[in-house]
C-alpha cells in the first residue's frame, strides 16, 4: 500500500466516548464498507486530543483536516463527500466565534489545547543521557544568554518580573529569594536543588530529573551567576536511583564539555555541582533540615529567621529552590518575563505540574497553565473518574494541603485560590477521590503518614500528631462520640499554631478540610456509628439476603474463617463475631445476595 | 569530548547536531523510559525494538527517553517517520510493538491507541 493512503482517526477520549464516538467509529466502518472502500481506508480510534470542548474530534490523514462536534449520523457525509470526492464537508469544520473564520487543520486548533508544557518540555523528547540531544533543544543557551549578555542583578530582575514562584509548595517569589541571597555578602554561597519530593502520590520532578536533567543543572549555574555562587548542591533521595543516575551522568557530561566546572563558556564564570543524598525524609522537604542533613546532621528544622538565605549550609547564604522552579528558569531567561508574566492568573504566573493520582482514568503528569479549573484537569485531561463513579474530592498538596470539593470544581487552580478554599498548591500531587473513599480514613492515612515522618523535635507536632491520629482511629472503630469532632479541631488548631516547622504547622490540614467540607461523614461515624463509603471495616457487616440467596455454597467455600454457615439449596448466614470482612464472600456471590450494611 | 569554550562554539554545536538530525532520513523511535515506563516493561520493549527493527532491516534508530507523563499508559513508544510528524502509541507491548513495526514504521498505517498531542509548547 502507498504512504498516501487515507486514514481516518476518531477520538476515543472521555469526553468524547461519552459523545458517542465509538458510534462515529463503528458508522464510518459500516459507511466505507458500503462502497467498498474498506481496504482504502483505515479508520482508527484514538486517545484524547485535547479539544474537548469541541469534541466528538474526527481527524483525517492526509491533510490534517479535524472535524468538530461530530455525530454518528455525520459518518456517512464524512464518507461520501471528503473520502470519496476530497471535498470538506464544511459544516463540520471548527468556525472561530470571534473572527468568523473556519478552521480546518489540527495545527491551528492547537490554541484550544488545555495543557501548555514548559517544565516538561523535552521530557520524552530527549534523550537524558546524551548532553548533545539536550543542546539540539536549547539547553545552555540560556546560561550562554547570561553569561555575555547580562549582569547578575538583571537575572534577578528578569526572574522578578516573570513572577515566577517557588514550585515547592509555599508559593514564595523566586526572584525576591534570589535578591535577598545575592544582597547577603560571603566569601561562599551555595545554590541547592531541593529534589526531596516526598508528598505520597507526586512525582513530577522525579520526571523532571528522569528526562530533562540539563534543563535543572543550567539553571542552577544561572542561579549561581546571579547570586555569586560557585557551588551547586542537589538533594535528592536515595529511592530515586535512575534520576540519581541521570542527573550524574548529566553532571558529568557537562564537565567535559565545560558547560560545568572552570571558566564556563569563556566568561571567567565557574560553577559546580555535586549531589548530596536523603534517605527520603518528608521533613527534609523543608529548606533547613534539607540543609542540616546536607550537612550531616539529623534532619530536623531550626527557627527561621536565619532564612538559608543569611545563613545556610555550612553558615553560608544559600538558595534553595525547587526542580520545578528550576526548571521554569531557561525558558523565562530566552522569552523573556513578559512571556511568562503573561501566562496564568494575577498573582500566579506561568504553568504548573500536576500529578494525577487516585481513582482517576488517566493517572500521570500534566502541564496547565495556572487558572485552569479542577474541573478541566479531571474531567478533560485527566478523562474523568474511574469505572464512572462520582467525583468526591481531590486532595492536593498532599498530607500538607486539604480536599477539594465539588464546590471547587470550578475554581481557577492557583496559590491563592487553594489556600482561600483550604488546601494548598504543595508540590503539585492531585489525588482524586471517588464515592467510594471514606473522608475520615482519608484524614487518618495522611495523618498517618506525618506521624510517621515527624522529626520529634518539637512537642505540638510530635505529640499533638500522634494524638490526633489517636482520635482518628477511635472515630473510624466507632468508638467516637460528637465532643471528639470539637475535640479533633482544636487540636488541629492548637498543633497548626505552635509547630516549629511547616511539616507540623500543615499536618492537621487534611483533618481540618475534611471536616469542614464532609462533616457529616463524621457525624455519621459517631452518631450511628456507620461510614457512608462502607470502608471503615469495624462499621460495616456483611450480610446475606436471604431472598437472593440460593445455597450454592460459593461463599461458605471462599470464607478463610469459616463464618458462613447454612445447608446446600438454603439461605446461608454470616456469623458477625467470626467474620473478618475480607469481602472474598461478595466478590464470588453470583446473585447480588450478599450485601455491607 | 572537545569542550565548548564560547557561546559561538554553542551554538555551532547546536547546528551540527541539527543538521545531522535532519539528514538522517531514517525512522526515530524513542521509547519513554522513566520510572514508569520501566515498571511497566519499557525496557523489553526497547530491546524488542533494536533488534527487530535491525532484523528487518529497517532504516531507523532507537533512543530512551524520560517519561511523557502518560503513566496510565506506559510502556509509551513514539516513531517518527522521515518527514513526518511524530505519533505516539500507547501500552505497547511485545504484540503490539510487532504491529507497530509492520503497519506503521514499514506503511504509515495507523493502528488502534494512538496518544494524539493533546498540549501546547514552547
Amino acid at each position: 500500500m502507498s504512504v498516501n493512503k487515507m486514514q481516518i482517526m476518531v477520538c476515543g477520549g472521555s469526553s468524547c466516548h461519552g459523545n458517542q464516538s465509538e458510534d462515529i467509529l463503528d458508522n464510518l466502518r459500516i459507511e466505507l464498507e458500503a462502497n467498498a472502500l474498506e481496504n482504502n481506508v483505515t479508520v482508527t480510534g484514538t486517545g484524547c486530543f485535547g479539544l474537548c470542548a469541541l469534541g466528538p474530534v474526527v481527524k483525517i490523514m492526509p491533510g490534517d483536516v479535524v472535524y468538530t462536534s461530530v455525530s454518528p449520523e455525520d459518518a456517512k457525509e464524512i464518507v461520501t463527500e471528503h473520502v470519496m470526492k476530497g471535498r470538506k464537508v464544511e459544516r463540520l469544520l471548527y468556525k472561530d466565534a470571534a473572527t468568523g473564520k473556519t478552521i480546518s487543520t489540527e495545527g491551528e486548533l492547537a490554541s484550544h489545547r488545555k495543557q501548555l508544557r514548559i517544565v516538561l518540555r523535552n521530557c520524552g523528547i530527549i534523550d537524558p543521557e546524551d548532553i548533545d540531544d539536550a543542546i539540539a533543544h536549547n539547553a545552555y543557551e540560556a546560561l550562554g544568554k547570561v553569561l555575555t549578555e547580562m549582569k547578575p542583578a538583571d537575572v534577578i530582575r528578569i526572574i522578578k518580573d516573570s513572577g515566577l514562584r517557588g514550585r515547592g509548595g509555599g508559593g514564595f517569589p523566586t526572584g525576591l529569594k534570589w535578591e535577598i541571597a545575592s544582597k547577603n555578602k560571603s566569601d561562599e554561597k551555595y545554590v541547592v536543588c531541593n529534589a526531596d519530593e516526598g508528598d505520597p502520590g507526586a512525582f513530577m520532578d522525579r520526571s523532571v530529573l528522569e528526562g530533562d536533567p540539563h534543563s535543572v543543572l543550567e539553571a542552577m549555574a544561572i542561579c549561581g551567576y546571579s547570586i555569586e555562587a560557585h557551588k551547586g548542591l542537589i538533594y535528592i533521595r536515595a529511592e530515586y536511583p535512575l534520576a540519581v543516575a541521570r542527573l550524574k551522568t548529566a553532571i558529568t557530561q557537562a564537565k567535559d564539555y565545560g558547560l560545568l566546572g572552570t571558566n564556563i563558556l569563556g566568561t571567567g564564570f565557574d560553577f559546580d555541582i555535586e549531589i548530596r543524598y536523603g534517605a527520603g525524609a518528608f521533613v527534609c522537604g523543608e529548606e533547613t533540615a534539607l540543609i542540616h542533613s546536607m550537612e550531616g546532621l539529623r534532619g530536623e528544622p531550626t527557627v527561621k529567621p536565619p532564612f538559608p538565605a543569611e545563613a545556610g549550609f555550612r553558615g553560608k547564604p544559600t538558595n534553595v529552590n525547587n526542580v520545578e522552579t528550576f526548571a521554569c528558569i531557561s525558558p523565562i531567561i530566552l522569552k523573556g518575563a513578559e512571556w511568562f508574566n503573561s501566562i496564568g492568573t494575577e498573582k500566579s504566573k506561568g504553568t504548573k505540574v500536576f500529578a494525577l493520582a487516585g481513582k482517576i482514568n488517566n493517572v500521570g503528569l500534566i502541564e496547565v497553565p495556572m487558572g485552569t479549573t479542577l474541573r478541566e484537569v479531571i474531567f478533560e485531561i485527566g478523562g474523568g473518574i474511574r469505572k464512572g463513579k462520582k467525583f468526591k474530592a481531590a486532595q492536593t498538596g498532599g498530607p500538607s494541603g486539604g480536599c477539594l470539593t465539588e464546590k471547587h470544581l470550578d475554581t481557577p487552580i492557583d496559590f491563592d485560590n487553594l489556600t482561600a478554599a483550604g488546601s494548598m498548591m504543595g508540590s503539585g500531587g492531585l489525588i482524586v477521590m471517588d464515592e467510594d473513599d471514606c473522608m475520615v480514613s482519608v484524614a487518618k492515612f495522611f495523618l498517618d503518614f506525618t506521624v510517621e515522618e515527624s522529626c520529634g523535635k518539637c512537642a505540638p507536632c510530635r505529640i499533638g500528631n500522634k494524638r490526633l491520629h489517636e482520635l482518628l482511629e477511635h472515630i473510624t472503630k466507632g468508638k467516637g462520640n460528637l465532643a471528639d469532632l470539637d475535640r479533633l479541631k482544636n487540636m488541629s488548631l492548637v498543633i497548626k499554631d505552635t509547630s516549629l516547622c511547616g511539616l507540623g504547622q500543615s499536618s492537621p490540614n487534611p483533618v481540618l478540610s475534611t471536616l469542614e467540607n464532609f462533616r457529616e461523614e463524621y457525624v455519621s461515624h459517631v452518631t450511628t456509628k456507620k461510614c457512608p463509603a462502607g470502608q471503615c471495616k469495624d462499621l460495616m457487616e456483611y450480610f446475606i439476603i436471604s431472598a437472593n440467596c440460593v445455597g450454592c455454597t460459593a461463599c461458605a467455600r471462599v470464607c478463610p474463617v469459616n463464618a458462613i454457615t447454612g445447608e446446600r439449596k438454603e439461605p446461608h448466614l454470616i456469623n458477625p463475631s467470626i467474620c473478618i470482612k475480607c469481602g472474598a464472600c461478595m466478590e464470588k456471590c453470583k446473585f447480588d445476595a450478599i450485601i455491607i450494611r | 569530548m572537545k569542550p565548548i569554550n564560547s557561546i559561538s562554539v554553542l551554538k555551532k554545536k547546536k547546528n551540527q547536531i541539527l543538521e545531522k538530525k535532519h539528514q538522517t532520513g531514517k525512522t526515530r523511535v524513542r521509547v519513554h523510559m522513566g520510572t514508569s515506563g520501566l515498571a511497566s516493561g519499557a525496557k523489553e520493549i526497547y530491546e524488542l525494538f533494536r533488534l527487530e527493527l535491525e532484523k528487518r532491516n529497517i532504516d531507523s534508530y532507537v533512543i530512551s527517553t524520560g517519561d511523557m507523563g502518560y503513566s496510565f499508559a506506559e510502556p509509551t513508544v513514539e516513531v517518527t517517520r522521515p518527514g513526518e510528524a511524530p505519533v505516539v502509541f500507547g501500552n505497547v507491548d511485545k504484540l503490539r510493538a510487532d504491529e507497530i513495526i509492520e503497519k506503521y514504521i514499514k506503511n504509515g498505517e495507523f493502528i488502534d491507541g494512538i496518544l494524539p498531542v493533546n498540549y501546547r509548547t514552547i
